[in-house]
């Protein structure tokens, strides 16, 4: 019966998006709607082929849904050597314009590739990362398998489609022009349906857990899909032009708009980079350093800190605009409070190894989440500084902004992320251990090396360029045209993208171990692998 | 008056306020006496179920309390 009413609603799509494709108004929404076609009219065929087809087995409640995870561990290693790449790519564009090639004008410039980069490494690697980790991290905490059966696969090929949908819209012009929320209307509405799903599946999971108590990590990663979808909603609410275009017009105009926009953007940094993440910090350290957190009772206050303050601290990025003074000192103010939770967290994360130091020297994972704990205490520490409003005056607009981004991004949720992969890959593959710990070290040192030299060159242009454009001579002339720190700038850029070469670089190892990990690690055990026994999904 | 003087007003006094209260409230939970057993056992969850969920009847405290032991 199911089947039929799928069929159904597979064939109004199809037949939607054909009509869709030929009334379009601009490319970028043609070219959705015949992927659109492509996606719904396959999964049409498929559907009517296993129709009326004996029921499969029901899935035993007994084993973790493990292959939605593995398919996740994938998508996350895949975007995020695209992401990266891209990243290098535009840093070089930056430095050589000659990059922004005649013949790709319009479609592969630094303006359209840069949202498909930022979009590619916190969308399409963080988001992926954190729903894999997500619904890993759920079933073990609550001793349950997910909730909803294949709703888990539903949210991570509606994920993927998204993030098709994002990329290809960035490239062919389909952009609301808002940084991180840049999707169209119907893009956006379809990531509300797959997001909804997500928070059934993981709160249904939560719901008929054993275990008495929800663990710390899931409080986070709890808090992170509730706040983006409230983000996402508010911040996307825009009445399209035409149903048969891509364009829409934001309901909210004006200093308004901005300020929607910066609580949008910076709790995507709060909610989606920190929050989430820091989910993942409070299961994958405890469990690689073999010891449970340092204190139970700071993670309680951790998380309700940086709920009651987080969502304040937007208007930091509105400094010396039409925004009230007050709205901006509001922010800033939060900002500085929350150094406090924040350093709580990361001393929580630290100490968790207290005791355990040694592991330090013998185990390159365990080294990587605490480096990636160091740079969320920096970046932590760097942002509140930068949100004060005699400092912004200096650090706005420059590449301090970027170099402040890239520690946290790279620093704390890349390397992270990596360490929660090399966890993972071996649990999910049943294997006994990683292919190579020195591969490990080398990706390490490859990307550790490769962050600090992205940030030191964007501290030292960022704040040559601020002081560049603020230097006036006697008579309160300006010093320096625009095009005179652009040219400053140069080896500056240069080293950025050799940091950055070098961190696709690490990545690319990691993919390679990881493979090989999958492909040739020695099982474990005969009889332990019957235990871990890999579900037939 | 107008909704903003309101909304502004509230937001001034009794949200600040009931939000602080409810903040403080929480971190004084945390800290009641006789709360440290149930941390540490709530912080160990994570090395309690590597391999596959719990299969007790749902709710069932004997076997769960059995699960913690290991």
């Amino acid at each position: 019966m199911l089947n039929y009413i799928k069929l159904i609603v597979l064939g109004l799509v199809a037949i939607f998006a054909m009509i869709a494709a030929s009334y379009a108004r601009d490319v970028a929404y043609q070219v959705h709607a015949i992927l659109i076609l492509a996606v719904s009219a396959g999964l049409f065929i498929w559907t009517l082929r296993h129709t009326d087809e004996p029921a499969a087995a029901v899935a035993p409640q007994n084993e973790y849904m493990d292959g939605v995870i593995r398919a996740g561990v994938i998508a996350t290693s895949f975007w995020g050597v695209v992401g990266f790449a891209a990243g290098t790519f535009i840093a070089f564009q930056l430095a050589f314009p000659a990059l922004n090639f005649e013949w790709a004008e319009g479609y592969a410039n630094f303006g359209r590739l840069r949202p498909l980069h930022t979009s590619a490494v916190i969308f399409a690697f963080g988001g992926n990362a954190l729903i894999a980790t997500s619904f890993y991290v759920v079933q073990r905490t609550s001793a349950a398998r997910l909730w909803g059966g294949n709703t888990a696969w539903f949210v991570f090929w509606g994920y993927q489609l998204f993030i098709v949908l994002a990329a290809t819209g960035y490239l062919l012009g389909g952009t609301q022009s808002k940084e991180y929320a840049e999707p169209e209307w119907y893009v956006d509405l379809w990531l509300t349906v797959v997001w909804l799903a997500y928070l059934a599946v993981f709160v249904g999971t939560i719901v008929k857990r054993k275990e008495p108590h929800i663990y710390v990590a899931n409080w986070f990663f709890l808090s992170f899909i509730i706040t983006v979808a409230m983000l996402h909603v508010v911040n996307n609410l825009s009445i399209p032009v035409s149903i048969w275009g891509s364009k829409s017009v934001q309901v909210f105009s004006g200093v308004q708009d901005a300020m929607v926009q910066w609580w949008y953007g910076h709790n995507a940094v709060g909610f989606f980079l920190t929050a989430g993440f820091l989910g993942m910090m409070y299961y994958f350290v405890p469990k690689q350093a073999e010891r449970p957190v340092f204190s139970y009772k700071l993670s309680i206050i951790h998380f309700w800190a940086l709920i009651f303050l987080y969502i304040w601290a937007g208007p930091h990025h509105l400094h010396y605009t039409a925004l009230p003074d007050w709205a901006s000192t509001l922010g800033m103010v939060f900002s500085i409070i929350l150094w406090m939770p924040s350093w709580g967290g990361m001393i929580n994360g630290l100490m968790t190894l207290s005791g355990a130091w040694d592991k330090l020297r013998t185990d390159p994972v365990i080294r990587m989440m605490v480096i990636s704990i160091g740079f969320y205490g920096m970046s932590t520490f760097e942002g509140p500084m930068m949100s004060i409003r005699a400092v912004n005056s200096l650090s706005h607009y420059t590449d301090w902004t970027i170099g402040h981004v890239h520690s946290g991004a790279l620093g704390w949720n890349g390397m992270i992320t990596f360490g929660a992969l090399y966890y993972l890959v071996p649990k999910l593959w049943n294997r006994e251990r990683l292919y190579s710990l020195q591969l490990v070290s080398w990706h390490f040192w490859l990307a550790t090396i490769g962050i600090v030299l992205y940030a030191a060159s964007m501290w030292v242009t960022g704040i040559m360029e601020g002081l560049m454009w603020r230097e006036v001579d006697a008579d309160g002339f300006l010093v320096w045209s625009f095009a005179d720190t652009v040219a400053a700038k140069f080896p500056m850029l240069v080293v950025r993208g050799l940091g950055g070469v070098m961190f696709v670089a690490g990545s690319l190892i990691m993919v390679y171990n990881l493979w090989m990990t999958a492909k040739a690690a020695p099982a474990v055990d005969a009889e332990a692998a019957v235990a871990h026994a890999t579900p037939a999904e | 008056m107008e909704s903003y003087s309101l909304l502004r007003e509230l937001a001034d006094s009794w949200a600040l306020l009931a939000m602080f209260s409810v903040f403080v409230g929480i971190v004084l939970w945390a800290f009641r006496p006789g709360s440290r057993a149930m941390h540490n056992d709530t912080a160990n969850i994570p090395f309690r179920h590597d391999d596959k969920p719990l299969a007790s009847v749902s709710g069932d405290p004997a076997t769960s309390k059995e699960a913690r032991k290991t």
